[in-house]
């Protein structure tokens, strides 16, 4: 096993690769639904697995930044929701296109705004950035219910509504029936392409590496690590004031109880797509692989015949497969070969 | 820059960076009393100093990462009493640290790149340029380097070239080298002070870190000896000899190692290793260690001498070969089961294999034995503490307390720390990698001391190291390993520096 890996570099980086692993994944509990229930694979399901991946793959773009700069963010449900109802409060009449444009745009600002709180909670109080969101988020939470409303909107402003009805592709069912996929999606495409190109094309884009990497070390050649911090801090609230915004257009209506208790199953997708809860690495394509994993478990458990109840517990269960097979990837790293051919040397040394 | 303000000192030199009057202290520690330096342009000074002696904490508020308690850094004539590392590096300061302070998770190429891509203010990180940077700048050091593998994949002497590599990326004014070839092989050696001849041509005032006294003399044009965090003295290398210096810098006469003892003749061998291999690392590795003997491995950096260690202490398990302990046969599959047959090994890299940083001084002394100091499960904490302290005595470590951690204390008490807890377990064979690396002079004297007594009671010593002085010191045989093979031994009559640079670089 060890002489195995250790000789084929391929075998050895297809493990490590936590990508790799979940498309396997992927792929053989697609295989074995469909064995089971043929209908299961087709454009129906992979619509609705699309459609159900779109929020949380846009919250967890937002969670990748945070955990690549060496943080972790739990107050990104909160945000969003804020942001979202927050919009919708204030702009209830807007319509249309630019209606739509106004509603996403309050969303991010308030997301903006509120990823600033959090930045100023960490690098003020100097706290950890799991405590410090742990506090904001309950903050957050309180002041909607407080200032701002708790009550359900169900009458969302006309111009959400409009951009979910507009379909990507409509595509007749055998059934009689058409299914399709809402143009939502371009959101989650566009923003997934701008801070991959962020991640790693820019120079800040790069310091977010470095200071995830060693804050000590980035500090000392240079790098703005308190200015990185507030940028990632800002940014991921914008992403997650826009996850809000399109939760809100996709259901139709702004509960802020919508998302209690979700962080882990976004942070889960996140930690599964390859991103270091140490800090320092992570990639928006991992993230979306682990968003798209948890989504084809959740639709494709009760065609299997598990009870719904189990979800939780066969994510949990990836979490440990994808971290644990990255350690032991790690641990056979390949050997610089030092061997030099043979010599006619005597063998020397026994002496004594 | 264009004011060339005349000074009384230096005539119309302007230093390039002015340490003035600083103090520092660590929660109540006096790292630094009243240290006032000056680095001219063109000038290479030496700080010369026992570990914890304040050098690496000099730099450290030069550069901005640490700010001092009192007093200020004057860079080209202004004062900065509070400098910031992004201000420093601005100001023309750059500084290969002791630590390296590299980024792990980027490769080499970006991390050389990315602070200077930073300075300068680019906004869009162009993957050919970073390559060109870090291309021109490990040409300008003379070294060879694999740029697009991560850095906490590299081996420690690559991280030490790719922290050169990035300091010389930026054309500085002030170059400050905190032990800049501790992990470097001598022809590397050789090609960095090549590239500080150069920058010196260039009017870069340097500062130079070494605990090699030979490095001192070879480079410097000025040397002050800090003691305890204070200048003892500053002058020019001429006026120094070696033991004139090291006597400067711990305060004490005698500086030659102590001889080692007679092997126990008659005796089984503490180690004996036959045709020991391990794919394409190194193949039929036969020696012996005797009872009392002390003997050295050496070889260049990637000669397998390491790895020989490694498979001797059953961190990386050769594929052949056998190895007895005193006599008796053992198969070594894990640390665990060379430990129990009786080998203990002290790596290479301390800091991060070898110790518990943030545990006391005395759990760490005290790990290796608790199975002897404990009963039906409980352990016997009192005799535990009591042995400690023995050991922590008998090796002079310098702490107020057993109950601190072990990262508070400097390079050389921690390489006491670690020999010391497996000198408690009393083993057969003592195999250190690089004993003394990073250990200044005053601390390797009483490490070299140490093992001396230890082999007068029996203990087989190996030593995996290329520190010749300290080879020739204490080993009774030097066997010497090139490209994964025993290809010379030194016996005592044929021992001396030359005999060994000349085996291990032919």
């Amino acid at each position: 096993m060890k002489s195995l890996l250790s000789t084929h570099p391929r075998i050895r980086r297809a493990i490590g690769n936590q990508e790799v692993l979940l498309l396997v994944i992927a792929l053989v509990i697609v295989g074995a639904v469909s064995v089971r229930n043929p209908g299961f694979l087709g454009v129906d399901t992979l619509f609705n697995i699309l459609t159900s991946a779109l929020v949380p793959f846009i919250f967890g773009i937002g969670v990748t930044l945070v955990l690549i700069a060496g943080g972790i963010d739990v107050s990104f449900l909160t945000v969003g929701i804020f942001a979202a109802y927050l919009s919708c409060r204030l702009f209830p009449q807007a319509d249309g296109a630019p209606g739509a444009l106004l509603s996403i745009a309050v969303a991010v600002g308030v997301g903006v705004l509120l990823g600033l709180v959090n930045a100023v909670v960490v690098l003020g109080a100097r706290l950890s950035t799991l405590i410090a969101t742990l506090a904001t988020s309950a903050i957050f939470l309180g002041a909607l219910f407080a200032f701002i409303g708790g009550t359900v909107i169900s009458d969302i402003p006309h111009g959400l509504v409009g951009m979910n009805s507009v379909s990507l592709v409509r595509i007749p069912l055998a059934n009689g029936g058409t299914t399709r996929l809402s143009a939502l999606v371009i959101i989650g495409v566009v923003l997934a392409v701008l801070v991959a190109l962020f991640l790693r094309r820019t120079i800040a884009g790069r310091w977010v590496f470095a200071v995830g990497g060693d804050e000590e070390a980035a500090r000392r050649v240079g790098i703005p690590i308190r200015a990185t911090r507030v940028l990632v801090f800002a940014i991921a609230g914008g992403i997650a004031g826009l996850a809000g915004i399109v939760q809100v257009a996709q259901s139709g209506r702004a509960d802020p109880t919508t998302f209690i208790g979700g962080e882990l199953n976004v942070i889960a997708a996140v930690v599964l797509g390859g991103a270091l809860i140490t800090g320092g690495r992570g990639r928006v394509r991992g993230t979306l692989l682990g968003v798209i994993v948890i989504q084809i478990i959740n639709s494709a458990l009760i065609p299997l015949g598990i009870p719904a109840i189990w979800q939780q517990a066969v994510i949990g269960l990836l979490l440990i497969l994808g971290v644990s097979l990255q350690t032991i990837a790690n641990r056979v790293r390949p050997i610089r070969a030092i061997l030099a051919p043979p010599a006619s040397s005597v063998p020397i040394g026994e002496t004594v | 820059m264009s004011t060339m303000t005349s000074d009384p000192e230096h005539g119309s030199v302007r230093p390039v960076v002015e340490a003035e009057s600083i103090s520092k202290t660590f929660g109540g520690v006096n790292a630094l009393t009243d240290v006032t330096v000056r680095f001219l342009p063109g000038e290479v000074h030496c700080l010369a100093g026992e570990n914890g002696s304040g050098k690496s904490t000099l730099i450290k508020i030069i550069s901005g990462a640490e700010v001092p308690t009192a007093g200020s850094i004057r860079i080209s004539g202004h004062a900065y009493p509070s400098l910031r590392p992004q201000q420093a590096i601005r100001l023309g300061v750059e500084v290969i640290y002791q630590d390296f302070s590299l980024l792990p998770n980027l490769d080499a190429a970006e991390n050389i790149a990315l602070p200077l891509l930073t300075l300068e203010g680019k906004r869009v990180a162009s993957r050919k340029r970073a390559m060109k940077i870090a291309e021109e700048a490990i040409g300008r050091a003379g070294i060879r380097l694999d740029l697009s593998t991560p850095v906490g994949d590299l081996t420690v002497a690559d991280r030490q070239l790719c922290a050169i590599a990035r300091a010389l990326a930026h054309n500085s004014t002030f170059l400050a080298m905190d032990e800049p070839t501790t992990a470097l092989t001598w022809r590397e050696v050789d090609s960095l002070f090549d590239a500080v001849g150069r920058l010196r041509e260039q009017g870069v005032a340097i500062a130079f870190i070494s605990h090699k006294l030979q490095e001192v003399f070879d480079v410097a044009d000025r040397v002050t000896v800090l003691r305890n965090g204070r200048i003892v003295e500053t002058g020019v290398p001429s006026q120094y000899t070696h033991e004139s210096l090291s006597q400067g810098m711990t305060g004490r006469k005698s500086t030659s190692f102590p001889r080692s003892s007679a092997v126990w003749a008659g005796k089984p061998a503490a180690l004996r290793v036959t045709g020991l291999g391990r794919s394409q690392l190194f193949e039929g590795i036969s020696f012996t260690v005797g009872q009392g003997e002390v003997v050295g491995l050496s070889g260049l950096l990637g000669s397998g001498r390491t790895e020989v260690a490694e498979a001797i202490a059953g961190v990386h398990p050769a594929d052949t070969g056998h190895i007895s302990v005193l006599g008796e046969e053992c198969d070594i599959r894990s640390v665990e089961g060379a430990v129990s047959a009786g080998i203990a090994y002290v790596p290479e890299d301390r800091l991060t294999q070898g110790l518990f940083l943030d545990q006391p001084i005395g759990d760490n002394l005290s790990v290796t034995i608790l199975s002897k100091f404990s009963r039906a499960g409980r352990i016997r904490a009192r005799a535990l503490r009591e042995a400690s302290r023995t050991m922590s005595a008998t090796l002079r470590i310098k702490t107020r307390s057993l109950a601190a951690p072990v990262r508070s204390l400097s390079g050389g008490n921690a390489q006491r720390v670690l020999i010391g807890k497996w000198l408690l377990r009393e083993p057969a064979v003592l195999v250190l990698n690089g004993p003394t690396v990073g250990v200044d002079v005053g601390s390797k004297f009483d490490i070299l001391s140490i093992l001396n007594a230890e082999s007068l009671r029996g203990l087989g010593i190996l030593i995996i190291s290329d520190d010749l002085p300290e080879l020739v010191a204490t080993c009774h045989r030097v066997l010497v390993m090139r490209g994964g093979r025993l290809v010379d031994e030194l016996d005592s009559a044929n021992l001396s520096e030359a005999t060994i640079l000349e085996a291990i670089s032919a």
